[in-house]
């Protein structure tokens, strides 16, 4: 079946085209049957080849195929060419799983929408744009899939087009992340004139004998890929896009700004882990970055009323994490926290989704409340991914999370800062997740009579997705669990041939006071303690005593509406960047371009006619005037020999 | 066949235009109707030119070479390379077009409009073929009067100003050519005896430094002015705003390469030290070009001038890859000549359309597009992507080759010149939404008709070779490669250069020990 990997892509693409050039000329049955369709084959067809590369011996894991020769210019060349290995095969895995669950939801979700199969088409462009990135077997195909996922979120959070702030939204995601793209490209050009190539396999093999360890080029070029992955992943300086990406379809938000696209920064790093492994500065800054982030975006996350938005700060700070573990050389670890995350995680918003649509598309939590009762399949589903993500024992979130930060503290590049700042993260994501919940579905019905009246569980379309992805919250986990549990952790092992070439070329990082098992045990009692402190303040602030809450935020209002207003990120962005440039575009377009250019040269036109002027004013025809000039001239030159 | 076919499109459409002279002016759908079939009988003749080019071979094809006036070494000698050979087929395919899209707009005297066309095309196709320097100023010059005639009679209000603006301007840089062909004349002559305007033979006229360094900067004017390069691009914008759409297009896809295939076909391989010399300068106009144009475009109200500039800050890029002197640069700057060509003769396509509509191109005039136009929204969308250089549209892979080409010749170049690709997002984004996106505020828009079957005749082409460029470049990246490289082993004759065969590169040598200052790898210099 191996020959049948660029299937997986194309499946999507497929539906797309069919949706796409229908041109809303297909009824919603056929429609949602081609999109659904398309990425359920892709899905079954990933896990045929999962289970065919798990029969191949670990080391032979790798599968490439070629399609046809792409660019091909001197020395450059570069193939369509697809790469399934046990990374690869996990992405594909995650992406067309919860992308055909999310779909399905969209059946339910979306059947009111004027839009449909504009939808599904963006929908499935996104899977074939999203499997083209994680199978890209080059650095260059993967921009392919990076630009393209980057365009089909354009196009999904701006898909209610005549909303300002979804189509403001949509344009402000594709900039932020060309700004990382130049990162990108950049980082790309450096890997190519010192490897001479791009495929990633090459890569592998010829950057340790090209780079030096630590050098300064290696290092420039890990940063830069990290500023393409920054942008895409939402990280500290350029995450600003996401949380206003929740403009879009609920679904989407789950599917592209949750499980999947968001998370392609992570990927991409552990793609390329070797040579991020040459260059350890580079990791250090993409651990600081990560932790730095997780912890700002949690602490945002603490204030907002806005449930989706309480989400996406969410993401980003679970994004954080992710990109800690890379930092720490712990890539397995990301990986692994990407895969339960995107189950978690896009429960939630499919749950947050499912309450929107309950509530007559009402996102503000404070005008909600009590909805336990009258939605229970989505409150129980939605109770089960806060946990996982909070990170309560024996469930997705608790495992992935917990390696992470034991890595943090215990490899040789991490630090006990990294641990700390983990550690209170943990507490604050438990603390909003728990505020969210009981402001959502606990206590008093806040929502007016009308809404009220209309309350209704969602229709079972959505709700099997929920249940699916709640099973997978709980028990996604269990195929990494830690070795001091006496457990087997598969999925470390599974990846393992991956990033062994990383962990040849440095061999040092990944080392760790493996005598610590007792520390092990102390910090996981220690991160497990802490959350349920933080699930109890939540619950007396935000259920028990309310007036709690309203005293705290009174105390501390400076506090308050720093985090209400996000830090005042984006309108420090708006004066230091966006306005100075308009500014001095307009003084270009003015004063350089019309005033002086354009006036140098109409000028000299203006000139030329003056002088024109001024000599024809010679060419009077009156004679009387010709003789008093010949007189004059008779004099001068008289004058001017006499003198002589 | 080979040695008449390119007589045969070089004036195969000046026979049209005569043919149009005795048809009387009041039947206009003859006229419409023979422009058409001419252009497209063209059209078709460059495709069978296409089809008979030998990918591989190397040197001139389909050459022809007649004496002309022998006294003065003047000859009729035809040729053409990868690089002629696409831009004379991205030529018939846009005329075209033009000519199909100016279907409804052009509404008096039709006659002298379709013959101004016609007579551009043969100027336009002649220049790309001509081997010989007097056949190339004749062809130059042809190519100005029509051009002048469709902005200054068919254009917008301030139609007569920019038509005087842009032929003062060209007339300007190709008077210095004049002087410098006549010179190189002399100097040929001097050394071998013999009179000749053949571009070939004149690759081969010894010139000491400072002769070369005077020459480049007149034939280099001449061409500057056409690319055009910052500063001397303020003809463009009032020119493109004023032109009627067929204009605009064809100014844009055609006339601008003009610039950029002079620089390729004498300057570099006649003056290659001083194509070195110049080098730093022209690279620094043209990262201003790219970064000015950019920001220029986007403060811009009116669509067209819009994308006026950001054909400027396109043009930047394709100058800084054929001065990155390198394989990866030179092929990525020709492609995207042609990408140029399509992707904003496709704009300008696109505003026309509106504009005959609506008879404004301001932007604040539009806005909801999508949802009364949403075929017309989707295939701006694409071209707007293509502009923007979006993987898989043609835009990238040219825009990539020009960067990658360019970073191994100058890292700091290529980094400000890729600052560009972030800014072309925000202007055509930014035009993007307030054109298609919104709610519909202006009752007018809200009877707007999506395309009709002419206009979806017209996109069609090109928005194939948007995705054909963008998904299977090859046939196009084959054709251009022997060009190329034979431009670069033209210039290995410089003291200052010597090719680096194996990488496809020219390496610029100092007197004392050979270093590269193309680039400083570690692995490069092993």
């Amino acid at each position: 079946m191996t020959e049948y990997i660029y299937l997986i892509p194309i499946l999507p693409l497929i539906g797309f085209l069919i949706n796409g050039l229908a041109l809303n000329r297909l009824p919603k049955s056929v429609v949602s049957a081609v999109a659904c369709g398309s990425i359920g084959l892709s899905f079954v067809l990933s896990v045929i080849l999962f289970f065919e590369l798990k029969a191949l011996e670990p080391s032979s894991r790798v599968i490439e195929q070629v399609l046809f020769p792409w660019i091909s210019v001197g020395s450059f060349h570069v193939n369509f060419a697809f790469l399934l290995d046990p990374l690869s095969a996990i992405m594909i895995l995650v992406v067309t799983g919860v992308g055909f669950l999310i779909h399905v939801y969209s059946v339910g979700y979306m059947s009111h929408d004027p839009g449909y199969s504009r939808y599904f088409a963006y929908l499935n462009l996104f899977t074939f744009s999203m499997l083209t990135l994680v199978l890209a077997d080059n650095f260059l195909l993967m921009f392919v899939g990076w630009e393209g996922v980057g365009l089909c979120s354009y196009l999904l959070i701006g898909f209610w087009f005549e909303k300002k702030s979804a189509s403001d939204a949509g344009k402000k995601a594709f900039i932020v992340n060309r700004i990382g793209d130049f990162g990108f490209l950049i980082g790309m050009f450096i890997v190519f004139w010192s490897v001479g190539s791009l495929n990633f396999n090459q890569v592998s093999s010829i950057a340790p004998t090209v780079f030096a360890f630590g050098g300064t080029l290696i290092t420039a070029a890990c940063l830069l890929l990290f500023v393409g992955a920054i942008g895409k992943s939402a990280q500290i300086p350029l995450y600003v896009w996401l949380p206003d990406a929740m403009e879009g379809p609920t679904p989407v938000s789950a599917l592209i700004h949750a499980a999947t696209m968001v998370t392609a920064g992570v990927y991409m790093i552990a793609r390329t882990n070797v040579l991020f492994m040459l260059a350890p500065d580079a990791l250090m800054v993409v651990a600081v970055i990560g932790a730095a982030t997780a912890l700002f975006a949690a602490t945002i996350g603490l204030v907002q009323n806005d449930i989706k938005r309480v989400l996406a700060y969410s993401t980003v700070s679970q994004l954080g994490y992710m990109f800690l573990a890379c930092g720490v050389a712990s890539f397995s670890a990301g990986i692994f926290h990407l895969m339960t995350h995107a189950f978690f995680k896009a429960l939630l918003f499919l749950g947050a989704g499912s309450v929107i649509h309950a509530m007559s598309n009402e996102q503000d939590m404070r005008k909600m409340g009590g909805l336990k009762k009258h939605l229970p399949i989505t409150f129980m589903t939605f109770l089960i991914a806060t946990l996982a993500i909070s990170g309560i024992p024996g469930l997705s979130g608790f495992f992935s999370k917990d390696e992470i930060l034991w890595k943090s503290f215990s490899s040789q590049s991490g630090h006990p800062i990294f641990w700390v700042i983990g550690f209170i993260t943990a507490g604050l994501t438990a603390f909003y997740m728990f505020r969210l919940v009981y402001m959502t579905f606990y206590g008093q019905e806040r929502m007016d009579e009308k809404t009220k009246s209309q309350l209704h569980e969602s229709p079972k379309s959505m709700t099997i997705p929920l249940m699916v992805l709640a099973l997978l919250a709980v028990v996604g986990g269990w195929v990494g669990m830690p070795h001091i549990l006496g457990a087997t952790n598969y999925f470390e092992d599974w990846l393992s041939p991956v990033f062994s070439h990383g962990e040849a070329v440095n061999t040092h990082a990944l080392l760790s006071s493996t005598a610590d098992s007792s520390m092990e045990w102390l910090l996981m009692f220690a991160s497990v303690a802490l959350v349920l402190v933080a699930i109890y303040l939540a619950y007396n602030f935000y259920l028990k005593k309310t007036s709690l809450s309203t005293a705290m935020k009174e105390k501390l209002s400076g506090v308050h509406k720093t985090l209400l207003n996000k830090y005042y990120v984006d309108e420090f962005y708006g004066a230091v960047i966006v306005r100075p440039i308009i500014y001095f575009s307009l003084f270009l377009w003015k004063i350089v371009d019309v005033l002086i250019i354009d006036g140098l040269i109409n000028g000299s036109a203006t000139v030329y006619n003056d002088i024109s002027e001024f000599l024809r004013q010679g060419q009077s025809g009156r004679v009387r005037s010709y003789a008093t000039i010949f007189t004059l001239g008779v004099v001068v030159l008289l004058a001017f020999f006499m003198t002589d | 066949m080979e040695n008449i076919i390119l007589t045969l499109i070089i004036f195969f459409p000046t026979l049209g235009a005569l043919l149009l002279l005795i048809i009387p002016g009041d039947r206009k759908d003859s006229i419409k109707g023979i422009t058409l079939i001419i252009s497209f009988v063209t059209m078709i003749l460059s495709f069978w030119l296409y089809a008979m080019f030998e990918t591989h071979g190397l040197g001139m094809q389909m050459e022809v070479n007649i004496p002309w006036i022998e006294s003065m070494g003047v000859g009729y000698h035809l040729g053409i390379d990868g690089i002629s050979l696409l831009l004379i087929v991205l030529t018939t395919v846009l005329t075209l077009l033009a000519v199909l899209a100016s279907w409804h707009s052009i509404h008096h005297n039709l006659k002298g409009y379709y013959f101004s066309i016609l007579i551009l095309m043969t100027g336009m196709i002649g220049v790309f073929c001509s081997l010989d320097l007097f056949l190339f100023y004749v062809f130059w010059e042809v190519m100005l009067i029509p051009m002048y005639f469709i902005i200054g009679i068919w254009g917008g209000v301030r139609r007569v100003y920019a038509a005087i603006k842009f032929v003062l301007f060209t007339m300007f840089g190709s008077l210095l050519m004049l002087v410098g062909i006549l010179y190189l004349l002399y100097q040929y002559q001097a050394f071998s005896g013999e009179y000749t305007f053949d571009i070939l033979k004149l690759y081969h006229t010894p010139l000491t430094f400072i002769e070369q360094m005077w020459l480049f900067a007149a034939f280099a004017l001449a061409f500057a002015i056409k690319v055009p390069l910052f500063p001397f691009h303020t003809w463009l914008p009032d020119a493109h705003v004023e032109a009627p759409t067929a204009g605009s297009v064809i100014l844009a896809g055609v006339l601008l390469k003009m610039g950029t295939y002079g620089f390729l076909r004498i300057c570099f391989p006649m003056f290659p030290d001083a194509t070195i010399t110049f080098l730093p300068y022209i690279s620094v106009l043209a990262l201003i070009a790219i970064i000015y144009g950019a920001l220029v475009a986007m403060v811009q109200k009116d669509v067209k001038s819009l994308v006026a500039f950001s054909s400027v800050s396109h043009m930047g890029f394709i100058m800084l890859g054929m001065f990155a002197l390198n394989i990866q640069g030179l092929q990525g700057s020709v492609l995207q000549m042609l990408n140029h060509g399509i992707s904003t003769g496709a704009l300008f396509l696109m505003v026309g359309m509106i504009y005959e509509r609506r008879h404004t191109r301001l932007i604040s005039e539009f806005g909801g597009l999508a949802k009364v136009m949403p075929l017309f929204s989707t295939l701006f969308l694409i071209v707007t992507l293509s502009s923007i250089g979006l993987p898989l549209t043609n835009g990238f892979v040219g825009e990539f080759l020009i960067l990658l080409g360019l970073f191994d010749a100058n890292k700091v170049y290529a980094i400000i010149a890729s600052s560009g690709v972030v800014l072309s997002a925000c202007y055509m984004l930014w035009m993007f939404q307030r054109v298609v996106f919104g709610k519909i505020t202006n009752p007018e828009n809200e009877k707007l008709v999506d395309l009709t079957l002419r206009e979806k005749l017209v996109m069609f082409p090109l928005i194939i070779l948007i995705f054909w460029i963008g998904i299977y470049p090859k046939p196009f990246l084959e054709k251009i490669e022997p060009a190329a490289n034979m431009v670069m082993k033209h210039m290995e004759r410089a003291s200052s250069v010597k090719f680096d065969e194996e990488n496809s590169r020219l390496v610029i040598i100092d007197d004392s020990d050979a270093v590269l200052i193309s680039t400083d790898y570690e692995t490069i210099k092993k």
